[in-house]
């Protein structure tokens, strides 16, 4: 399998509820490890997200869009973070090809950092040991919970739907459709990672024709004048 | 070269320990939309052998009518709030020999507490009811605790509705019978066209998230009328960057186009609104612009067919357009003559109205072309049997899909009201309106337009000591007979609802109490109440004048407000403003009603609502308010509260709410009536109610049938459904009003031609005369055209207005943990054309000025760090950011970010108080008065809806560029980035 997921870009309003939704459920996921928050009620509030919505603009004042685009891990087949890990904690497992870390294993030298242009990685300052997302692999597989709810949080979450998960490797599934019927994008695939994740592009604008045969605009000026009502029985 | 790759073997996933696990459901409150919320709760062991239960994991509720299982960042971060450490732990009182505002408190017990206030109100209730002001903020239950001011006697209650959204909701239900946010909804499965105005990503939540992408995934249009394009706006297929202030100037000039053209749904109009009704034409007199009407008081419209006046009902053939003579002589024309002569006036042909806009001409009319289009050439049926409030049977549903949705950025101008109408008449004119694809109705609305309720306005009872009010304190004026006044024209409430200075004020003008209780005008008050409301903060106008107020002396030394109670559950602003604090719990530690005689959880398809139920043990010497209030209100004998001996009628809220009954069969909670629990909306009180509720998923939802769906302003089966169940008096037909009878006597009244009271001040006159006008129509924004007529048209020349983050708005309450990191500062964004041309650039810090003298911090109070005292204007410094998706001439900021240093739970030096900045602090809650002129509030003059966007600022650097400690050097999480010139 080749689990990530479809990030809709026509339909992200930039809420942060994905962020928020990954930071309550891998504050105690056994597999995060935490995402801890440095002196909550301080003067600058800091933390661990694994999930950052970034918004940008493009074009110019008054044809100018604004774009929403969430930033996660994009479990890459190319995972660089992996490849450079000194100490063997950063794996890719071979059944789904989900990226995650071992804490045991990891001494937060941020080598993977630095190779992620995804910006995916997180030094957990506390604890010392790298943190990321894990497509929260402790919910998708867990049977304790209702199959509807086998989704990573910040799917479930998604008010405006704009996040599928699935399995890329079947041309069948839900994402692949998406991606498929989408032109679904990756980031910054010229660097050759080959994220798994793909964003869907925003939809050629809604167009509507002019009705087919409007009076002109002063019929009912003419109208007023004389005072012609057609007749319509109620 | 590839990573290797890992057998999952080897790493074996470690799924939750789930034993100690539970799953219960509730609803949300961290934003006023009540989501539902699935609770996964978690017991832990402690040290000492004991369990303490505690939140693990929220999500939405799937299946509940509001969210369907999604949830937004606030909703997620409730955890964090309900580990604040703001949380008020146990009741205070201000120490004595302290000033208030220093917010140094000594504990007090629940018992000493609530005897001092019983004995304080007992007092007021038996001398001088109205000397209690009572005013609830985000308040859930205003069912409640609008009777419970009743039956306390005093005028003087309302929620924040009047800074909020009451000019969208008074527009609504003066035209359509229900109204944006609260009571209706786009029908986002339908809908092929959506038009968004001012919507600056405030209400509601999750519903519009997830409607706008049903919306683009059916490939329908979404036009965003806003001069922000962040957020909802940044899906919009269209961007109509308007100027503030002008979208009624827009909305008339596409109705000019609609109507030039002839098209309008004439059989919609002619059947389900007054177009063809009949206004008499006898300028100078009493009759002057009301309708014709037969004996019995019918309103007529002119028979083709008979050629005589004739009622509204099957068989007639009514005139659209006309001028006639009805058989006693008197001049009339169809009030859609009269709108019809209004808007085709150059004055809103897109040509004329362009500049003013900033909306070019030929986008005007293609929009309203385009709408037309897909409202008569996209027009879809379903087939759907359904019989109209005439008795006539129809086989299907006739669907004109375009839906609108508009909120702040039209409600907070001092031309809301009529602005909002304007967009009403859009609605009514293409004939789309709870139909398939329409703006669609939320029970129990549809009501009859306006509501048939009337305020309280019986100045002997109000004063009369130990006696409830008669009639709620909140309705909808009809005529300046019901208005709020005494013999002399005074005002009978301290927020001057209902007075002629703002005569339909139907949600109250919570931002005028303190002002208006300092000033003694129109009369003192011994005790302000206030729940869950920030008015030393964020909530007011004029934040630093504010906080004056509230620690004003008269000159004997007394403070001016002689009490003041807060009751939170966390430390706002406004808590150390407080003599007494009476801390509440939290959302997830009490019971809640959001009821069905309120503002519930309806959805178009259904009538829901929802409650709240304790899983959380508090571990705070903590009451919930409601639990507060009814024990209040027993001590008080209240007489829907204590029984023929005296004693109390309910042991609390939870009892209460199973037990009242405000007509026979009619309660709080709809689901599961009877004494079996079998029935919905009507049925006798259920001992077991709340139990039905909680195995129900907290919500309950009647499903209307097909036949009940749609076009329920005159659907015979709903009327008769909606009349047992009390929404309204009777199953009769609800007519819309394009021409608003109510506001033509008000009119009338200014031009002191009204057959009952007339108004004498100046003021009144001309405000009467000027703004009520029956027809929708457009005028300057009052402060606006103020700010340039005294200060000279370039002096100011920006609108500065606020957005609401998604992530924090209404949830800005404890300052959340995680939701602070996305958003602890703000700044101040402009377009960034406009910033080059001004030498300005993006991360510069800058001065922003408006019109109003400064106010002179209180020595020894709380003051905003960066507020200058020393110039000729209100002034704060901010950082500047440069965007392109910001109108030419208009500057915003995220609402609410700044904190004032030292609440909240946070650091002193926290980035809130330090960078961030309230725009609050260069309002004024009164207009600049001209000369002679008695003060005004600054507010719409229909309804006193607080005008905060109609501020007008100028922007210059500082020359210094020193940024303030603790500005974070890059922008927050919620940074729009690229916004290069």
């Amino acid at each position: 399998m080749k689990l990530g997921l479809a990030i809709d870009i026509d339909a992200c309003v930039g809420c942060h509820a994905c962020a928020t939704a990954c930071k309550e459920w891998n504050g105690e996921s056994l597999m995060a490890g935490g995402a801890p928050d440095y002196d909550p009620q301080g003067p600058v509030p800091a933390g661990v997200w694994f999930n950052r919505v970034r918004h940008f603009e493009a074009g110019d004042y008054p044809d100018n869009r604004t774009l929403n685009v969430p930033m996660s891990c994009m479990h890459c087949e190319q995972a660089e973070c992996v490849t450079v890990c000194p100490t063997g904690a950063s794996y890719k497992r071979a059944e789904d090809g989900i990226v995650l870390i071992d804490p045991e294993k990891c001494m937060g030298c941020n080598y993977c950092a630095w190779a992620c242009p995804y910006g995916a990685r997180e030094l957990d300052e506390q604890q010392g040991v790298m943190r990321k997302c894990t497509l929260c692999v402790d919910r998708i597989y867990d049977t304790a919970l209702p199959e509807a709810e086998r989704q990573p949080a910040c799917v479930l979450a998604c008010p405006s739907h704009a996040r599928h998960f699935g399995d890329y490797d079947n041309p069948a599934s839900h994402v692949s459709v998406l991606a498929r019927e989408r032109q679904g994008q990756s980031l910054l695939a010229s660097l050759g990672y080959k994220p798994v994740n793909q964003y869907l592009p925003p939809r050629a604008q809604a167009q509507i024709p002019q009705p087919k045969a409007p009076p002109a605009p002063d019929t009912l000026k003419k109208r007023l004048a004389s005072m012609v009502n057609t007749l319509i029985r109620l | 070269m590839n990573p290797p790759l890992t057998d999952a073997a080897d790493h074996p996933v470690r799924f939750e320990d789930r034993s100690r696990q539970r799953v219960e459901h509730t609803t949300c409150y961290m934003c006023a939309c009540r989501c539902g919320l699935q609770v996964t709760l978690q017991d832990d062991e402690q040290p000492d052998g004991s369990i303490k239960t505690r939140l693990r994991f929220l999500q939405g509720t799937a299946g509940h009518p509001v969210n369907d299982g999604v949830l937004c960042a606030k909703g997620s971060a409730g955890i964090q709030k309900q580990l604040s450490p703001a949380k008020l732990t146990q009741p205070l009182i201000r120490r004595p020999g302290t000033e208030r505002g220093q917010g140094i408190f000594d504990p007090i017990s629940w018992d000493e507490a609530l005897d001092l206030l019983t004995g304080r109100l007992a007092r007021l209730r038996s001398s001088q009811p109205r000397q209690l002001a009572f005013f609830t903020g985000r308040d859930q239950m205003q069912a409640l605790t609008g009777l419970w001011a009743q039956q306390f006697g005093t005028p003087n209650w309302a929620a924040h509705g009047g800074f909020c959204s009451v000019n969208m909701a008074a527009a609504g239900l003066y035209s359509i019978g229900y109204s944006f946010w609260e009571f209706g909804a786009p029908d986002w499965d339908h809908a092929r066209y959506f038009m968004m105005w001012g919507v600056a990503e405030d209400h509601a939540s999750n519903p519009i998230k997830i409607g706008l992408e049903k919306l683009k995934r059916r490939g329908a249009k979404f036009v965003s009328v806003n001069p922000v394009r962040t957020g909802y706006s940044s899906l919009a297929d269209e961007w109509v960057p308007v100027r503030p202030g002008t979208d009624g100037l827009l909305a008339m000039a596409m109705a000019h186009v609609l109507l030039s053209r002839e098209l309008f749904d004439a059989e919609f109009l002619l059947r389900y609104t007054n177009a063809p009704w009949l206004v008499i034409e006898a300028p100078g007199t009493s009759r002057d612009g009301l309708f014709l009407r037969n004996a019995q008081g019918h309103p007529l419209l002119w028979d083709q067919q008979t050629q005589a006046p004739a009622i509204q009902a099957p068989g007639c053939a009514p005139a659209m357009f006309g001028r006639f003579t009805a058989p006693d002589g008197t001049a009339v024309v169809t009030a859609m003559t009269l709108m019809a002569e209004r808007a085709l006036a150059d004055e809103y042909a897109p040509a004329t109205v362009a500049s003013q806009c900033g909306v070019p001409a030929e986008q005007i009319e293609r929009l309203a072309l385009e709408m037309a289009q897909v409202a008569f050439e996209q027009t879809i049926t379903l087939p759907i049997r359904w019989t109209d409030a005439w008795g006539v049977e129809h086989d299907q549903v006739i669907g004109r899909p375009v839906a609108m949705y508009a909120m702040r950025g039209v409600s907070a101008h001092s031309n809301g009201f009529q602005t909002c109408r304007a967009l009403h008449l859009i609605q009514m004119l293409l004939g789309a309106l709870d139909g398939p694809g329409n703006f669609r109705a939320r029970a129990p609305f549809p009501k009859p337009v306006p509501p048939v309720q009337l305020p309280e306005n019986d100045a002997a009872r109000i004063d009369a000591p130990d006696t409830a009010c008669a009639r709620p304190l909140l309705g909808f004026p009809t005529r300046p007979e019901d208005l709020a006044i005494d013999l002399r024209g005074r005002p009978l409430r301290i927020d001057k609802a209902y007075s002629w200075e703002s005569p339909i004020a139907a949600h109250g003008l919570m931002h005028m109490v303190i002002r208006n209780a300092v000033e003694a005008d129109p009369y003192p008050i011994d005790t302000l109440m206030l729940f869950m409301a920030n008015m030393a903060w964020n909530s007011s106008m004029n934040t630093t004048g504010t906080q004056q107020m509230l620690v004003a002396r008269d000159p004997e030394g007394q403070y001016r407000i002689p009490f003041i109670v807060v009751c939170d559950a966390f430390d706002s602003e406004t808590v150390r403003y407080a003599d007494l604090v009476l801390p509440d719990t939290t959302y997830f530690e009490r019971f809640d009603a959001i009821s069905m005689l309120d503002r519930p959880i309806s959805e178009p398809d259904a009538a829901a609502d929802a409650i709240r139920h304790p899983l959380l043990k508090p571990d705070r010497d903590v009451r919930p308010w409601q639990d507060v209030l009814i024990d209040l209100a027993g001590r008080l004998k209240f007489p829907a509260f204590v029984d023929e001996q005296g004693a109390p009628r309910f042991a609390g809220y939870e009892d209460f709410i199973v037990r009242y009954e405000r007509a026979p069969g009619i309660g709080f909670l709809s689901g599961w009536r009877g004494k079996d629990g079998d029935q919905s909306l009507v049925g006798e009180p259920n001992p077991d109610q709340w139990q039905a509720y909680i195995r129900g998923k907290a919500f309950h939802a009647h499903h209307w049938p097909d036949s009940q769906k749609y076009m329920r302003f005159a659907n015979r089966e709903y009327l008769e459904v909606a009349a047992r169940a009390g929404f309204i008096g009777k199953a009769e037909p609800i007519i819309m009003q394009i021409y608003s009878e109510p506001l033509q006597k008000f009119r009338l009244a200014g031009q002191g031609l009204y057959d009952g009271p007339c108004p004498e001040r100046a003021e009144d006159r001309e405000r009467l005369v000027r703004y009520f006008d029956p027809l929708p129509m457009w005028y300057p924004p009052i402060e606006m055209a103020r700010t340039d007529e005294q200060m000279g048209a370039e002096a100011f020349p920006f609108h500065a207005i606020t957005q609401r983050p998604m992530v924090m708005y209404h949830s800005w309450d404890s300052q959340n943990a995680w939701l602070r990191q996305i958003v602890a500062q703000n700044a101040l964004y402009m377009n960034a054309q406009t910033a080059a041309d001004l030498n300005l650039a993006d991360g510069d810090w800058v001065l922003v000025e408006s019109m109003h003298a400064p106010v002179q911090p209180q020595p020894g109070t709380p003051d905003h760090a960066r507020m200058n005292t020393t110039e000729a204007h209100r002034r704060i410094r901010c950082q500047l950011r440069t965007m392109q998706g910001c109108e030419r001439n208009t500057v915003w900021t995220w609402n609410a970010i700044g904190k004032m240093a030292g609440t909240w739970g946070l650091a002193k030096t926290s980035a809130e108080a330090n960078a961030g900045f309230l725009l609050n602090h260069l309002i004024s809650e009164t207009l600049p008065a001209r000369p002679g002129e008695a003060s005004l509030t600054n507010s719409d003059p229909i309804t006193g809806q607080a005008a905060w966007y109609d501020l007008k600022v100028r922007v210059r650097k500082d020359p210094d560029q020193t940024p303030p400690p603790g500005a974070a050097a890059s922008g927050t999480l919620a940074s729009i980035e690229g916004g290069q010139a």
